[in-house]
């Protein structure tokens, strides 16, 4: 039998760790991807991975690491991948390391660890402030290695449009845009990998970059397969608002001792460094004593909320607190944070070693995702998803530092299980779906590209990240929920009169744009009718008309399958797993 | 009061044999404007300044925090990356053309995988046993980590190949990029093990002996890699390799 045949759509941490474990047990991967798979957004990360290594003498361990994720996730993770997932993080990091990336290191040589928020313990290793992009960078190398031995194939500069799903709804391949000639072609493969990343672009600004847009996990939501926990969008306390995008200023900033204040007196016209230390309010030390800037990122975006909009604290009646790192010293500032410093200097034009830096939330992750199994698979049987794509590590609100370990812990679990199902998998019948897929494909595009109308696709995705903006983030109620959803509806229905100024056939991008803001409509009915769904408070969801968590009726994950129909998704909900720690109400201002 | 404006003179070309055309824009100037978030507007709204009816330009961008080395460009002459080029911080008209030495594929969008084809040629990578758990990575003080970090920075953004005088076509020249990561993998302890096959690589043609010491690289390079002191470490281990092999015969 030849060598199972993989595809892995996605060139972040998550694909790429499929990539190497499925190309080191003998199988043969094409992995696609839109843009060169290095320069993915997974070089974004910044402040570091968490393993509970325990090299600080502190007493930490897997377990606690395990308690600190559930715990910040607000119990709604399903605790056996999660468990999974922190005692594989030690021998994670060692693997990297060996990898040769180069992490901060102690004077004996050994890996250093700093703080991370949602833990009291040093668990995070890091490489500066820069730390996703190396390890983006270490896989990436593994991978060309993969390459030259003609064991890896790559696409780059081509865009999945869907999966081929045989008679029997077994995913049997892709069928992809080349993003130059704009031509269909579908691929076939034993199994197949998402590893398509968040979906910031749904909220207009936000610190993803410009590829994660959803697109791809809406496609299969379209064919089938189950969007789970939408509802759980992350909002990062920290980030430079920007005019393209929301920069983010990792939360390493404070895990290496940034506060965050604003001044006592409303509209003080002073500059930062010129106000006493008696007229500062370090909000977040004084609500939150035990944890201070240092508590998770859903509390800390909330506390950041309540100061400008219900306080009136905003620095200079604006909607920005202050995060001062001036009291560190220049030389450990720069070999510990110098990466995103270098970021504040340059888009914003002051000296965060001078000056305290002006920072303000953002969306910046994405908890819900593609629904799969223990085993990263969705419910199409052969086809998988691993990272930020799939719902299962994190729960309500992600931590600090668990995203790259979750994104290589998954991938690697993905690659072996969709080997291991490629193995066994049914024999295909007659073409697989290829034919009838592409032909569905190729009409999408040909009524796009002949569409006639005034409506142009930039500024109706202006209009979406606006409306998920202001109803769909930090503060939510039912009523906008509601709002947000007509005007979804609304963007769905002018979608149909999109005129491309553009309708020509090489390397066309609004067209390639077009294609997934239908798909960002579509998967941000997810989002929004599973916040209106859930009467309760819970990590990142927070609805002030239900401000507690309600585990009764609401301890269960979400799960949307599409219908097609101008209602909506259809949600059904599953029990969480919780076989290993009791939920118990979740505080930051007492020791857990 | 007239709202400020910024002015745009853009290079086009709808294909890579269609003609270069130039077009204008004039935008409503906002703070905080940089070159990406003018194309955004442009594709927004696509109208030249003339008010004709245009396409959204075509550029390779990603990350827009100068992390992904995706929107490399010309930006007045000057080869940089496009999202921290800030508006305030130019003279307009601001005039956007795409790097000149690698492909054209349309607008400001070049091919520059010619960088990942070098990096695979000297084996940019730590040939590690396995993925499974094999215990700790070799020690390292800190001041060799803070020596192969910065090397480690580079975003592929190709900048120093554009601005380097050797580096065209018939020089074959792999440009100051690969050579950085050739040091970069020779001073890892198990990246060591492949360091006579990169030597190597960058003894024949197009190899180091190619660099003419201009020194444009290190000045361009936005995340201010120290190309240089890498070109010579690594021309010297290029020598005494050539001197090796030559003894061995």
């Amino acid at each position: 039998m030849a060598a199972p045949g993989i595809i892995v759509v996605g060139g972040g941490l998550a694909g790429l760790s499929a990539v190497i474990k499925i190309a080191e047990a003998g199988g043969t991967v094409d992995l696609f991807s839109i843009v060169p798979v290095k320069r993915s957004h997974s070089v974004c990360a910044q402040g570091g991975i968490n393993a509970a290594k325990n090299l600080k003498g502190e007493g930490d361990t897997t377990d606690q690491h395990f308690d600190d994720t559930i715990y910040g996730g607000d119990f709604l993770a399903n605790q056996t991948p999660v468990k999974a997932m922190c005692e594989a993080a030690p021998a994670i990091i060692d693997l990297l390391d060996r990898m040769g990336v180069p992490f901060n290191r102690t004077p004996e040589g050994l890996l250093d660890f700093r703080r991370f928020g949602g833990t009291l313990y040093h668990r995070t290793a890091f490489a500066g402030a820069t730390t996703g992009q190396q390890l983006l960078y270490a896989l990436d190398e593994q991978v060309r290695r993969y390459e030259a031995e003609g064991k890896v194939h790559k696409y780059e500069g081509w865009e999945f449009l869907s999966a081929v799903v045989d008679s029997r709804r077994v995913a049997r391949g892709i069928v992809a845009m080349d993003l130059r000639s704009m031509a269909l072609r579908a691929f076939p493969a034993d199994a197949v990998i998402l590893a398509t990343g968040g979906i910031g672009a749904i909220f207009g600004k936000s610190t993803n970059s410009v590829v994660c847009t959803g697109s791809a996990q809406s496609a299969v939501y379209q064919q089938g397969v189950y969007y789970a926990n939408g509802e759980f969008i992350q909002v990062h306390p920290t980030s430079i608002p920007g005019e393209d995008k929301l920069r983010l200023m990792s939360e390493s900033a404070r895990g290496e001792g940034g506060r965050v204040w604003v001044p006592r007196k409303p509209g003080d016209k002073r500059q930062g460094k010129q106000i006493p230390e008696s007229e500062r309010f370090y909000f977040l030390e004084e609500w939150y004593p035990k944890y201070g800037n240092l508590v998770p990122r859903d509390v800390a975006t909330r506390a950041i909320h309540k100061v400008v909009y219900e306080l009136g604290l905003g620095i200079d009646g604006q909607a920005m607190v202050y995060l001062d790192l001036t009291h560190i010293d220049r030389a450990t500032l720069n070999r510990k944070l110098e990466g995103i410093l270098e970021i504040y200097e340059k888009f914003v034009g002051d000296d965060p070693r001078e000056v305290p830096m002006k920072i303000f939330p953002g969306m910046h992750y994405t908890m819900g995702g593609v629904w799969v199994d223990n085993d990263q698979m969705t419910n199409i049987p052969g086809l998988f998803a691993a990272g930020e794509c799939e719902y299962q590590y994190h729960g309500a609100n992600r931590l600090g530092a668990n995203s790259l370990v979750s994104c290589i812990h998954g991938g690697f679990v993905a690659g072996l299980n969709s080997l291991r199902y490629a193995k066994s998998a049914p024999a295909v019948e007659g073409d697989s779906g290829a034919a009838a897929e592409i032909a569905r494909q190729a009409g999408i595009n040909k009524e796009l590209i002949h569409n006639e109308g005034n409506e142009n696709p930039f500024r109706l995705w202006r209009e979406l990240g606006t409306t998920m903006t202001e109803h769909a983030t930090v503060i939510r109620y039912n009523k906008g929920l509601k709002q947000a959803d007509e005007k979804i509806l609304e963007l769905l229905d002018r979608y149909n009169r999109v005129n491309l100024s553009d309708k020509s056939q090489w390397a066309n991008t609004s067209f390639a744009f077009a294609r997934q803001l239908y798909n960002m409509l579509e998967l941000s009915r997810t989002v929004v009718q599973g916040a209106i769904l859930r009467d309760e408070s819970r990590g990142a969801h927070y609805k002030p008309d239900f401000p507690e968590r309600n585990d009764e009726k609401y301890l269960k994950t979400t799960k949307a399958s599409f219908t097609g129909d101008i209602s909506g998704p259809r949600f059904e909900f599953e029990a969480v797993d919780t076989q290993f720690i009791k939920p118990r109400p979740r505080r930051y201002d007492a020791v857990k | 009061m007239p709202t400020k404006t910024v002015s745009f003179e853009i290079r086009r070309q709808a294909s890579p044999d269609a003609p270069a055309v130039w077009e204008s824009f004039e935008l409503e100037w906002r703070t905080g404007m940089n070159v990406i978030s003018a194309m955004m507007e442009i594709a927004a709204n696509p109208r030249t300044r003339d008010g004709r009816e245009t396409t959204p330009i075509t550029y390779d961008s990603n990350c827009l925090e100068e992390i992904c080395g995706s929107c490399a460009m010309r930006i007045n002459g000057r080869a940089r990356m496009a999202c921290s080029a800030l508006v305030d911080n130019l003279e307009q008209p601001i005039r956007l053309e795409p790097l000149s030495k690698f492909p054209l594929i349309r607008d400001l969008q070049v091919d520059r995988s010619v960088l990942f084809q070098n990096l695979k040629a000297v084996k940019a990578w730590v040939p590690i046993d396995g993925t499974y758990d094999l215990g700790s990575g070799p020690r390292m003080f800190p001041q060799e980590q803070e020596e192969r970090y910065p090397l480690s920075n580079c975003i592929s953004c190709c900048c120093c190949m554009e601005v380097c005088p050797q580096f065209n076509e018939n020089t074959n020249f792999v440009g100051a990029a690969t050579i950085a990561q050739v040091k970069l993998f020779n001073s890892h302890p198990s990246g060591e093990v492949l360091k006579e096959e990169r030597l190597r690589a960058l003894a024949g043609d197009g190899g180091i002996q190619e660099c003419g010491y201009a020194q444009n690289c290190v000045e361009i390079c936005p995340k201010c890699i120290p190309l240089t002191n890498a070109i010579s470490d690594v021309g010297r281990d290029v020598v005494i390799q050539k001197a090796k092999d030559w003894l061995r015969g």
